[in-house]
C-alpha cells in the first residue's frame, strides 16, 4: 500500500511553491470546448466513420477520462486535442481558437514511456524546459533552479535516487513515471495520458494512480486520460465518458464526486463501486 | 571453482587482448610446422618465418608502399563519410530525395567495384586518385544507408513528445534525431573502413604505380610469395587498428547505447 500521507509532505514543501507558482487566474470558462468533432478513415474504397458528433467541454483543472472498447478511435481523441492531428470533422477548440496546429503546452505520456537512452533520469526529466519558452529562455541562467524543478517532481514519485541513472537501468515503472515528470514539468495547462499504465502490473499501476494524482494536484492543469481499465478511471477523473463502439460517440458521462486526494481505500467503498457498475453496464463490445 | 576462474577471466578486460593474441600464434605455430611436415614450397605456402624475413629484408618498400594505401584509404574514406552522411540525412529526411535516389544507389552499389577501376585508371592515370576514389566508393554507401536508417527508426512516439512541445525541426534533430542516428554512424564506419582498405588494394592491384596492392601484385609476378604475404598480413593489421580505434571512440561517444 502507498504511503500517501508522504506524498503530500512532499507536495507541500514550501520550496516547491516557488518552483510552482501557479500564475494562472482562475477562471470557470471552459478551456478545451469539443464541437460535433468526428473522424472518417478510408477503408477499401469507403470513407468509414470512426468517431461522431462528439460534444463535450472542460474546464481548467478537470480530470477526464475516455474509456471504451477497444479501436473506438480513443487514441484519435487525444491526437486530435494536442493537434498533432487536428480534428477533421467539427473542431476543438483551446481558449476559444480552434486547434490546427500543435499546441505547444501540452504534457503527453504514452504507454510506452519514451526516454532518450543517451540522458540519464533528471535530464530526460528536464528535455521540455530546453524548448518551451519561457523556461527556453531562462535555461540558462536558472539551470540550478530548473533542476529543482525536475528534483521535486522526480521526488513525487519516489524517484530521488535514481536521478543519475540512465533508462536501461531503471524498470518499466520507473521509466513511466519519469516520464509522467517530464510531461508535467514545464507546467502544461492540458495532460494527454494514452493508456499510460496499460503495460504495468496491476500493484505497480495502483501504485502509479496514486503519484499520478499527487503530480496532478500539483501542477493543476487539465488532464484527459485514455484507459481500458475502469477503475483507473474512477479512481483518478472527476469525469468519466464512455465511447460507443464505432462509429464512437459518447454514449454515457459519469461525474466522480469522491473527495480528494483519493486513496486506494476508497476502492472497496460502495461509493466507488458504484461508479465502477454504473460505468460498466454502459460498456459494449464490437 | 575452475569454471568460477574461467568466467571472471571471460569478463575481464585483458580476455579480449589475451584471447585473440593467443589464438594468432597459435595460428602461425600450426601454419610453420604444416609447412614443415607437409614439406610444402615457398611459392605455394611460405612459412611464417619466412615471411617474417621478408619483411625485415623488404621493410623499406614495405613501409612505402603501406604509407601509400593508408593514407589513399583514409582520405577515400573520409570522403565517404561527408558524402554518406549527407547522403544518408538526405534519404532520411526527405522522401523525394528517398524515393529518387535510394534505387540509384543501390543499383550503384550493385556494381562490381573492379569492373570501374580501369575506366578510373583511364580518366586519372596510374596513380593514387583510383585507389582513393574506389575506397572511397566502396564505403559511402554502408555510411548512408546507416545514417537513413538511424533517422528513421527514432520511436514515433519520442517525434510527438517533442512536436507537442513545439520543438521545431533543428530542435528535432539536435535533441533526438541526431543522437539516435549516432550508434548507426558509428556501427556503419567500423564496416565503412574495412571496405575502403578493400577499395583501395583493388585498385592498386589493377592500375597504380605504388601501394600494398601493387607490391602484392609485384611480388607474385616475381614468384616472391613471402613477401605478397607479408604485405598481406600488414593490410590485416591496418584493418585491425583503424576497426579498434573506432571502437574505442565509440565506447567513448556513445557509452549510453546497450
Amino acid at each position: 500500500m502507498l504511503p500517501i500521507a508522504e506524498i503530500e509532505t512532499v507536495m507541500v514543501q514550501p520550496s516547491l511553491d516557488s518552483a510552482f507558482s501557479d500564475s494562472r487566474s482562475p477562471d470557470t470558462a471552459p478551456l478545451l470546448e469539443f464541437d460535433q468533432v468526428g473522424l472518417e478513415y478510408p477503408f477499401e474504397g469507403t470513407m468509414r466513420r470512426i468517431i461522431q458528433d462528439v460534444n463535450l467541454s472542460i474546464k481548467p483543472g478537470e480530470f477526464v477520462s475516455f474509456v471504451g472498447p477497444s479501436g473506438c478511435g480513443k487514441t484519435s481523441i487525444l491526437r486530435m486535442v494536442s493537434g498533432l492531428n487536428p480534428a477533421p470533422i467539427g473542431e476543438i477548440r483551446y481558449r476559444g481558437k480552434p486547434i490546427t496546429k500543435p499546441l505547444n503546452n501540452v504534457g503527453i505520456a504514452f504507454q510506452n514511456p519514451v526516454m532518450l537512452p543517451w540522458r540519464n533520469t533528471i535530464n530526460n526529466v528536464m528535455l521540455p524546459l530546453e524548448i518551451v519558452q519561457p523556461y527556453k529562455r531562462e535555461h540558462k541562467q536558472k539551470r540550478a533552479e530548473h533542476i529543482r524543478m525536475a528534483q521535486d517532481l522526480l521526488a513525487t514519485v519516489r524517484l530521488q535516487d535514481f536521478q543519475k541513472q540512465y533508462p536501461w537501468q531503471l524498470s518499466g515503472g520507473m521509466r513511466q513515471r519519469a516520464s509522467l515528470c517530464r510531461a508535467l514539468i514545464h507546467q502544461p495547462e492540458i495532460l494527454l495520458l494514452d493508456e499510460p499504465f496499460g503495460a504495468l502490473d496491476a500493484f505497480t499501476r495502483e501504485e502509479m494512480w496514486s503519484m499520478l494524482q499527487a503530480l496532478w494536484m500539483r501542477v493543476k492543469c487539465v488532464a484527459i486520460l485514455i484507459t481500458h481499465d475502469l477503475r483507473e478511471a474512477v479512481f483518478l477523473s472527476d469525469r468519466v465518458y464512455v465511447m460507443s463502439p464505432r462509429p464512437s460517440q459518447i454514449i454515457y458521462e459519469e461525474i466522480i464526486n469522491l473527495p480528494r486526494p483519493r486513496n486506494l481505500e476508497m476502492e472497496l467503498s460502495d461509493e466507488f463501486n458504484h461508479y465502477f457498475s454504473s460505468i460498466r453496464r454502459h460498456i459494449h463490445h464490437n | 571453482m575452475a569454471a568460477t576462474k574461467l568466467d571472471r577471466f571471460l569478463k575481464s578486460k585483458s580476455a579480449g587482448f589475451i584471447l585473440p593474441f593467443v589464438a594468432t600464434i597459435v595460428l602461425f605455430v600450426v601454419w610453420e610446422l604444416a609447412v614443415i611436415l607437409f614439406k610444402i614450397p615457398a611459392f605455394n605456402l611460405p612459412a611464417p618465418s619466412s615471411i617474417a624475413q621478408a619483411t625485415i629484408n623488404f621493410a623499406p618498400q614495405l613501409l612505402a608502399n603501406s604509407l601509400r594505401t593508408l593514407w589513399t584509404t583514409l582520405l577515400g574514406f573520409v570522403l565517404a563519410v561527408g558524402v554518406g552522411v549527407i547522403l544518408g540525412f538526405m534519404i532520411g529526411y526527405s522522401r523525394v530525395a528517398y524515393l529518387t535516389l535510394y534505387p540509384l544507389l543501390v543499383a550503384f552499389n550493385t556494381i562490381p567495384k573492379a569492373a570501374i577501376v580501369p575506366l578510373l585508371a583511364i580518366w586519372f592515370g596510374a596513380n593514387a586518385i583510383p585507389a582513393t576514389v574506389t575506397a572511397f566508393l566502396l564505403a559511402f554507401f554502408p555510411i548512408a544507408v546507416n545514417v537513413a536508417l538511424g533517422l528513421d527508426t527514432v520511436e514515433p512516439e519520442m517525434k510527438d513528445v517533442l512536436r507537442s512541445l513545439g520543438a521545431s525541426q533543428v530542435e528535432t534533430f539536435q535533441k533526438v534525431g541526431w543522437p539516435h542516428t549516432l550508434p548507426y554512424i558509428f556501427a556503419s564506419l567500423k564496416i565503412a573502413a574495412s571496405f575502403a582498405f578493400i577499395g583501395a588494394v583493388i585498385s592498386e592491384s589493377v592500375a597504380s604505380n605504388a601501394g600494398l596492392g601493387y607490391l602484392i601484385v609485384q611480388a607474385t609476378a616475381d614468384f616472391n610469395v613471402p613477401l605478397a604475404f607479408a604485405a598481406l598480413l600488414l593490410l590485416a593489421v591496418m584493418g585491425v587498428v583503424l576497426y579498434t580505434f573506432f571502437v574505442f571512440v565509440e565506447k567513448k561517444v556513445i557509452y549510453w547505447a546497450r
